[in-house]
């Protein structure tokens, strides 16, 4: 028995790749002031990653079906808002807003936190936070804040 | 927005406290209290905090990882931390390299995010963190 004065706060996450390449250099400036900034990621040609995207919801388990947030529907948001325009794309080239803002990785979460957050709907229910992994070795949380 | 960089160090370590008898040392630290010292592959991992910059990062990647390597690494990396590291007052035990690694990195911080955070895996099984003071 569920009973509803026992429902916690509870966290669910739920992880997607996608590999991207990306160029991270300002227009504004020559190539070798974007080396300075940006060093090996300033390369011209661009290079890629294979991002991993982890997008934590809080919320209370319903107490008719029992879960947070569907995770059928969180998939389908993933897929439709990263996914599938990201997935295989050259950032700067073929994704907005990255034609004119530098795709770093901390630009990205900012991105993709706009992205899914309108869909993320429900009775308590909220986007608590996108992490986004460039390498094993570096990630950004992003929680929304200004 | 918190951006978090994994390092790697090699460290040997001996707990063994001062304080208590070889029979109590032996009983609380177990294995890890071998007179002969043993060493872990620790994972360092550390968050800075704070807002994008006109760049578009938080951080200069490069200036965090010179950072830890002069204030961290170099100091822990292949090192015995009870007889090569003197900065490390008491057991050498993860939580207690992870309060050093705060100090070093708070004292010589320069950088424009502040430091916030200290997750160190002394093995897969045993993850020791902390938030740094703001």
């Amino acid at each position: 028995m569920l009973h509803p004065k026992n429902s916690h706060l509870m966290f669910l996450t739920r992880k997607v790749e996608f590999s991207a390449s990306h160029v991270c250099a300002n227009p504004a400036w020559d190539e070798a002031q974007n080396r300075r900034v940006y060093g090996a990621n300033a390369n011209p040609n661009g290079h890629g990653h294979n991002f991993v995207l982890e997008v934590t919801v809080s919320g209370q388990p319903d107490s008719v079906t029992g879960m947070v947030f569907d995770l059928r529907e969180l998939k389908e948001i993933l897929n439709r808002e990263v996914v599938e325009p990201m997935d295989h794309r050259f950032l700067n080239r073929e994704v907005a807003p990255f034609d004119r803002v530098v795709p770093t990785t901390e630009n990205l979460v900012i991105e993709i936190w706009k992205r899914i957050d309108p869909a993320i709907r429900g009775e308590g229910v909220r986007l608590h936070n996108v992490r986004l992994y460039e390498t094993a070795d570096l990630f950004v949380d992003y929680g929304g804040e200004a | 927005m918190r951006l978090t960089r994994r390092y790697r160090f090699a460290a040997a370590h001996r707990l063994d406290s001062p304080a208590l008898s070889p029979e109590e040392n032996r009983r609380l630290y177990g294995k890890c209290n071998n007179p002969f010292g043993h060493g872990h592959d620790y994972v360092l991992e550390i968050s800075v905090e704070g807002r994008v910059q006109p760049d578009g990062m938080l951080v200069d990647r490069e200036a965090l990882d010179q950072l830890v390597e002069s204030q961290v690494l170099r100091r822990l990396n292949h090192k015995d931390l009870n007889r090569d590291v003197p900065e490390l007052v008491g057991v050498p035990t993860t939580e207690n390299l992870a309060q050093l690694i705060e100090g070093l990195l708070q004292e010589n911080w320069t950088l424009v995010p502040r430091l916030a955070r200290i997750r160190i895996a002394e093995t897969e099984r045993n993850t020791f963190e902390l938030e740094a003071v703001a």
